[in-house]
């Protein structure tokens, strides 16, 4: 199929967009990458009356570093992030061993983060990686300008705490200790298919001891999870990675983990060619696995 | 919406309705239909075509966000002469088309990271993964990823000369 009709503005300017948008007797989408929107118009699931294109928008394309936070604007493309140097530390790091798992370099080449999480597939390794690592959503409307905390705006399938009439400008990163150890591992059926589940993790050790560890689940319920249960057994556990090519002990607090993660904080759902059963068990192995990932990280 | 597409260096002013996706204008607008498409869904990848020097999926980008952009299609790939690009000789030596219902996509996936990074046969990784974008039914990838490190290494034999 193709698109159905509507009427599409460019707007230069950020107020120009937040006027497009402000028309809520109308269906008024934002394009940013368009690697989910004109796809979703193709199917015509989504038919707007009015396409408000960003991309020459000045600004947006705007990632900046200031006083420990890092900044995403709205038109920082996936692409940018396959380099670790893109974002300092850890988290530059974490970024590019998600981002290859985002589709194939075109698509990554005009897809945003910050689309992403206006998307909010539960599929989306940014979402999880954003719950995880306690991002914040800036959104702007013609009525003003408000932030919203990652936890508190993934609603479910799709859905967020965005109003229609919003625009998001950009996305905050908190940056976490220069030694936090990251880790990010996806599972999926082809190179073409979303994640079947993917696990992002975050490690700070002090004095050989855990003191704070992020779990991000990607698709392992109706939305992005964090692992807080999972976590919960880990803080203040020493840290001991199994020499390379020896396999986690059943016991290993990792494995532990992940098989409270996959028990407890995960609620899979059931997706052609895998069960929730079959979720689960992958879910208790990829923790387990990208906790280990994110140790040795801490450790060289 | 009139809009100017700069397209293999001629300006095409058009005409066009803003639902209509860059693949079908090439094609349709300006008759040159090199430029296939598969799945007009983002994964097959025989739509790619370079915007500003970019490999994109032209299914998934509204010919009216081109407005004024340059694009590069696979017939532009051919010097003024005629003269097969690298990358069309190198995938003519290593059989790396069969039906060539995939093969615009490809060489335009490959054109883009070749002319971006002279140096990406230096990096089998980074071939793996242009390779790993597109969809080919026939050849099996192995050849289209021999052609492109082919090409690879006869750009920069060239360089070095
Ligand atoms: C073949 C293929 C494979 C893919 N694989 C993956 C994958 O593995 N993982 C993954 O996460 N994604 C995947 N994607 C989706 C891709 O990552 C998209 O880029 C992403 O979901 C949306 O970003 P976008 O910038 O393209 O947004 P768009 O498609 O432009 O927009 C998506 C939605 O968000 C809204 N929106 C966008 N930006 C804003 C904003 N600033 N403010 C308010 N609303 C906004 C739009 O109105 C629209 O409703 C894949 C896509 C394709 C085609
Ligand atoms: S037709 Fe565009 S990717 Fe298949
Ligand atoms: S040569 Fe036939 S699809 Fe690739």
């Amino acid at each position: 199929m193709k698109p159905a009709a509507f009427d599409y503005v460019a707007p230069r300017t950020v107020d120009e967009a937040l006027n497009a948008l402000g028309d809520t007797r109308r269906d008024v989408r934002v394009l940013a990458g368009g690697q989910s929107l004109i796809l979703e118009m193709h199917l015509q699931r989504i038919r707007p009356d009015l396409v408000v294109d960003i991309n020459r928008v000045a600004g947006l394309d705007r990632l900046s570093v200031n006083d420990g936070t890092v900044e995403i604007g709205a038109l920082v493309r996936h692409g940018v992030f396959e380099s670790p140097q893109a974002v300092p530390g850890p988290l530059g790091r974490l970024f590019a061993l998600a981002a290859v798992n985002i589709a194939h370099p075109p698509i990554r080449a005009r897809g945003t983060m910050v689309g992403s999480l206006a998307w909010a597939h539960p599929a989306s390794e940014w979402c999880a990686i954003a719950l995880a690592l306690d991002a914040v959503i800036e959104v702007r409307s013609t009525g003003g300008a408000r932030e919203i905390a990652a936890r508190d705006y993934f609603r479910g399938p799709f859905q967020t705490a965005r109003a229609r009439d919003e625009l998001i400008t950009s996305l905050r990163f908190p940056l976490p200790a220069e030694d936090t150890g990251v880790g990010f591992i996806e599972h999926r059926r082809t190179h073409f298919c979303f994640a079947q589940v993917a696990v992002a993790a975050a490690l700070t050790v002090h004095d050989g001891l855990i003191s704070d560890v992020r779990i991000g689940l990607v698709n392992c319920a109706d939305r992005p999870i964090r692992a807080h249960a999972a976590e919960q057994v880990l803080i203040g556990r020493e840290v001991i990675v199994p020499a390379v090519g020896d396999r986690l002990p059943g016991g290993h607090p990792f494995a532990r983990a992940g098989r409270i993660a996959a028990d407890q904080d995960a609620a899979p759902l059931a997706e052609p060619y895998a069960d929730p059963e079959y979720r689960r068990q992958v879910i208790a192995v990829l923790v387990g696995r990208t906790l280990r990932q994110a140790a040795e990280g801490v450790l060289q | 919406m009139k809009i100017t597409l700069t397209v293999n260096g001629d300006d095409y002013p058009l005409d066009v309705e803003p639902r209509r996706i860059l693949a079908d204008v090439l094609r349709e607008d300006c008759r040159l239909t090199g430029t296939h498409l598969g799945c007009e869904h983002g994964v097959c990848g025989a739509c790619t075509v370079l915007v500003d020097g970019q490999a994109v999926r032209s299914c998934l980008m509204l010919a009216v966000q081109c407005d004024g952009r340059s694009v590069r299609t696979v017939e532009g790939l051919a010097g003024p002469d005629g003269e097969p690009h690298p990358l069309q000789r190198a995938f003519s030596a290593e059989h790396a088309l069969q039906c060539g219902f995939c093969t615009p996509g490809f060489l335009m996936v490959a054109a883009g990271a070749l002319e971006a990074d002279p140096a990406i046969g230096d990096d089998p990784e980074r071939v793996h993964g242009l390779v790993e974008s597109n969809i080919c039914r026939c050849t099996g990838y192995e050849p289209i990823r021999r052609a492109i490190m082919r090409a690879a290494a006869e750009s920069a034999s060239l360089r070095r000369r």
